[in-house]
């Protein structure tokens, strides 16, 4: 069809980051007769992965197995990952990684020339394969790059899809608003495949880019696709005050401590210990991130960090490391301690607390990334396969989404080879009915309520509510907050009426979906009347798996979420207590 | 209101309603941790809803963000306020490139570009992954990883006087990335890839002054790889693989 009345493809990948690039190179690979397309709100080498910074894990030695990386990544997930699941993800991850050093990713070596591993987080051995400290971005690179030879793969850079097009039970595409111009039109595709990512901006204080805003999260929810176990919500626990930039786990990895404001490695007080001068698996500063970023409130509670003008601090030490390892394995970390906080990491310590980093939950999938929406498709942090359960290893996040990428991009491809021809008077129709909403919504409205108030008072709400720690009184308050924002938000006013790169428009859209996701979080938190991995209640402090040893779902209505249950697969790792 | 304030002059621009640029005076509050990015969030977010400019990660590594402050490139991310204080500072889009809104650039010609240098893996056969990794050497990885730094922020374009005057140079960054690949061990594209670069940099006239490696944020030095892509036959190529200390 011509230009003006859309586009069309069999599959359709939304989001070009690590997952979505990856998808969409699989499945141009699974056939040559499919016409593929990634549509993406920015230039995929700006997605998020590029910010990913410590590593990838794959059993790469002989001194590991698949079943100490699936036991390790179980236990982490305090037993609320889906075994089946992690099983064939242990077992694809050194397939995937290996592909991506065919296709040039520069992962650091060993003097013998085979990619080297370190030390991570939560697993027993080193399994962590890295480029210095650059990991996601030369990944997110080297797919983008290996992308631009395959002359099917169409871009639609900087467009943002506002909507899934659903007929008959079946998606048909997204209707997507082209930045450039400020049209809104349909992309048609037998195939969708949401690869959006996380959605940290929920919160005030994230690592999380500004474009992690749940977009694609809130377009499988709004077309009444559950979003699973959102109420494990990551909290890293090195971030710099003020700005929350990262600082990676590697650096733990290489060695570096944790001290509180007296110089003491205060993890040995939570059953961490015995402190080591050499970094011990599992233990101290290797151990998994929920039970990190928990001591340090704890720290904070017993009146033992620094108090400075973001808030409390500890000392992330890397002194010991010397300048050399530093700088060969840790070079960002050092690049950006000394540009954002003044301080050379080669002699200070530098200054770091918990910060919001990754969602754990997402859209519901099943193994090979279908959703419960005939045609739909998710991977990497955006969707839920439920490898991650209730806390996710540090590590496992860039090699899900090559593995779950890539299946996501084999089946969806399988599903558009089977399709019939898509019809074009429906997708005509449903995207004229979204160009109104579009435009009575934002367009013409000339609400009072400001962008900036609505989004920082949910980010606040869902610090306050649904933090590290959390109880019912104080995340039913959120639930309310969260219900008043979204009616203020039916009153938003635009300044911006151009066509061309309205950012106003983009934020007024992201907003929407933000408050879309928090919700989930939200109202799945309260539900969940127990303290399992990142989910932590002080009014329920056990793990209680007669109850709830199963996945929340969050659907859509228009009073809140409602909340149903799955039940979590286990295949050969019963549950038991999760004490590093 | 007795918080220090300073003024940032912002260039706007709005296709089909401006004739041509002009600038608009903002006041922020000075904040010492302030970057040039976070004072127009907050004209953003505070002051003018209108105004347009990319941004993502705001440490440095996405690439969104470049713009002019003070006629030179820079990643506004990474510009802080004390570093030009007392001000005013001047923000424009980046030198060199069409203008599509306010600080936004076209980015179309780079994407062309980057895709004409074929920056990925070249193998005459393609090992299976089951046979396992390439090996590849410290000192192999050396050779080329300062090259793989490029984050495409365009700075090195807006900087460069031979792309200013003559937009069909193919440019420093795709230049440096077609360059980072020859110097792969993994890859075999060199007789490929290498015609392109040696047309692409030899018919235009860089002068080699190296203003896109003084304001390359992440050291990639393209006007190395520039320079070196010019003098460089096989020959060069061929002793720096078997010498890898030879071509430095």
């Amino acid at each position: 069809m011509p230009a003006e009345e859309g586009y069309r493809h069999d599959l359709l990948v939304v989001g070009g980051g690590g997952a979505g690039l990856r998808a969409a190179i699989a499945a141009a690979e699974e056939s040559n007769r499919l016409s593929i397309a990634v549509i993406s709100k920015v230039y995929p080498m700006r997605s998020h992965t590029v910010s990913a910074e410590g590593g990838t894990a794959a059993v790469m030695r002989e001194n590991d197995s698949l079943d100490t990386h699936a036991k390790d990544t179980i236990f982490g997930s305090d037993f609320l990952a889906d075994q089946d699941v992690v099983e064939a993800f242990v077992k694809e991850a050194p397939g995937e990684v290996i592909q991506l050093e065919h296709w040039g990713c520069p992962w650091s070596r060993d003097p013998d020339g085979r990619v080297s591993v370190r030390p991570f987080g939560g697993m027993t051995v080193n399994r962590t394969l890295y480029a210095a400290d650059k990991t996601g971005f030369h990944m997110l690179h080297a797919l983008f790059q290996t992308s631009l030879k395959y002359d099917k793969i169409v871009r639609y850079d900087e467009w943002f899809a506002t909507s899934l097009l659903v007929e008959d039970g079946k998606v048909c595409g997204v209707a997507a608003l082209n930045l450039h111009d400020g049209q809104v039109r349909p992309i048609a595709a037998k195939a969708v495949i949401i690869c959006t990512g996380g959605a940290g901006r929920i919160y005030p204080f994230t690592t999380n880019a500004a474009i992690k805003t749940g977009d694609g999260m809130a377009l499988a929810y709004r077309a009444g696709v559950a979003l699973k176990d959102m109420e494990f919500v990551q909290y890293h626990p090195t971030g710099l005050p003020g700005t929350g930039i990262l600082m990676t786990e590697a650096s733990r990895g290489e060695g570096g401590y944790l001290k509180n404001k007296d110089g003491y490695r205060y993890l040995q007080d939570y059953g961490l210990g015995p402190p080591t001068d050499k970094p011990v698996h599992r233990k101290m500063e290797l151990g998994p991130r929920d039970i990190l970023s928990r001591c340090h409130i704890q720290e904070h509670l017993k009146g033992r960090t620094f108090e400075g003008p973001y808030g409390d601090y500890v000392h992330l030490d890397l002194r010991h490391l010397g300048e050399k390892v530093i700088d060969k394995k840790l070079p960002f970390v050092r690049e950006l301690a000394r540009n954002y906080v003044g301080i050379d990491p080669v002699y200070e310590p530098i200054p770091v607390r918990p910060v919001v980093h990754y969602m754990m939950g997402g859209i519901s999938t099943d193994i090979s990334g279908k959703t419960s929406l005939d045609g739909l498709y998710a991977a990497g942090e955006t969707a839920c396969v439920s490898i991650n359960g209730a806390n996710r290893l540090g590590s496992n996040s860039l090699t899900e989404l090559l593995v779950f990428g890539a299946r996501a991009g084999r089946a969806a491809a399988r599903y558009a080879l089977e399709r019939p021809a898509l019809r074009s008077n429906p997708i005509a129709q449903l995207v004229s009915d979204e160009r109104k909403r579009l435009d009575q919504r934002f367009l013409r409205a000339d609400g009072r309520e400001r962008i900036a108030d609505i989004r920082e008072e949910m980010q606040n709400a869902m610090e306050k509510g649904v933090g590290i720690y959390r109880n019912q009184a104080e995340m039913k308050e959120t639930c309310e907050t969260l219900r008043k924002l979204r009616e203020r938000f039916a009153h938003i006013g635009l300044a911006d009426r151009d066509a061309v790169f309205n950012t106003e428009l983009i934020a007024a859209l992201e907003l929407e979906c933000l408050l879309d996701v928090a919700e989930a979080v939200a109202h799945s938190a309260l539900a969940r009347e127990e303290s399992r991995g990142s989910h932590t209640r002080t009014d329920f402090p056990k793990r209680d798996d007669a109850r709830f040893l199963k996945h929340s779902l969050a659907y859509r209505t228009p009073g809140g979420s409602r909340i149903e249950y799955l039940p979590v697969t286990i295949t050969r790792w019963p549950p038991e207590e999760r004490k590093y | 209101m007795s918080e220090e304030t300073i003024t940032l002059e912002v260039t706007r621009y709005r296709p089909g309603h401006d004739r041509e640029p002009r600038a608009q005076t903002f006041s922020v509050p000075y904040r010492k941790d302030w970057v040039v990015l976070d004072a127009l969030n907050h004209i953003k977010d505070r002051t003018d809803g209108t105004l347009s400019y990319r941004w993502s990660c705001r440490m440095g590594v996405c690439g969104s963000c470049g713009m002019m402050v003070n006629g030179v490139p820079k990643l506004t991310c990474a510009a802080f306020l004390r570093d030009y204080h007392p001000g005013p500072i001047r923000v424009e889009p980046l030198a060199n490139f069409p203008v599509v809104r306010d600080l936004v650039i076209s980015l179309d010609d780079f994407m062309e570009k980057l895709r004409r240098v074929k920056p990925w893996i070249i193998r005459e056969v393609e090992k299976p992954v089951a046979e396992g990794e390439y090996l590849q050497t410290p000192a192999q990885l050396d050779l080329y990883k300062q090259f793989s730094m490029c984050i495409n922020c365009m700075l090195c374009y807006a900087a460069c006087p031979v792309y200013g005057l003559d937009p069909v140079f193919i440019g420093p960054a795709a230049i440096a990335l077609g360059y980072r690949y020859n110097l792969d061990s993994r890859d075999e594209g060199y007789r490929i890839r290498q015609p392109i670069l040696t047309e692409a940099v030899g018919v235009w006239d860089c002068t080699f002054v190296g203003e896109c490696s003084v304001v390359c944020p992440k050291g990639v030095d393209p006007a190395a790889a520039i320079q070196r892509s010019k003098v460089a036959g096989a020959k060069e190529w061929f002793m720096s693989m078997l010498l890898p200390w030879g071509g430095r």
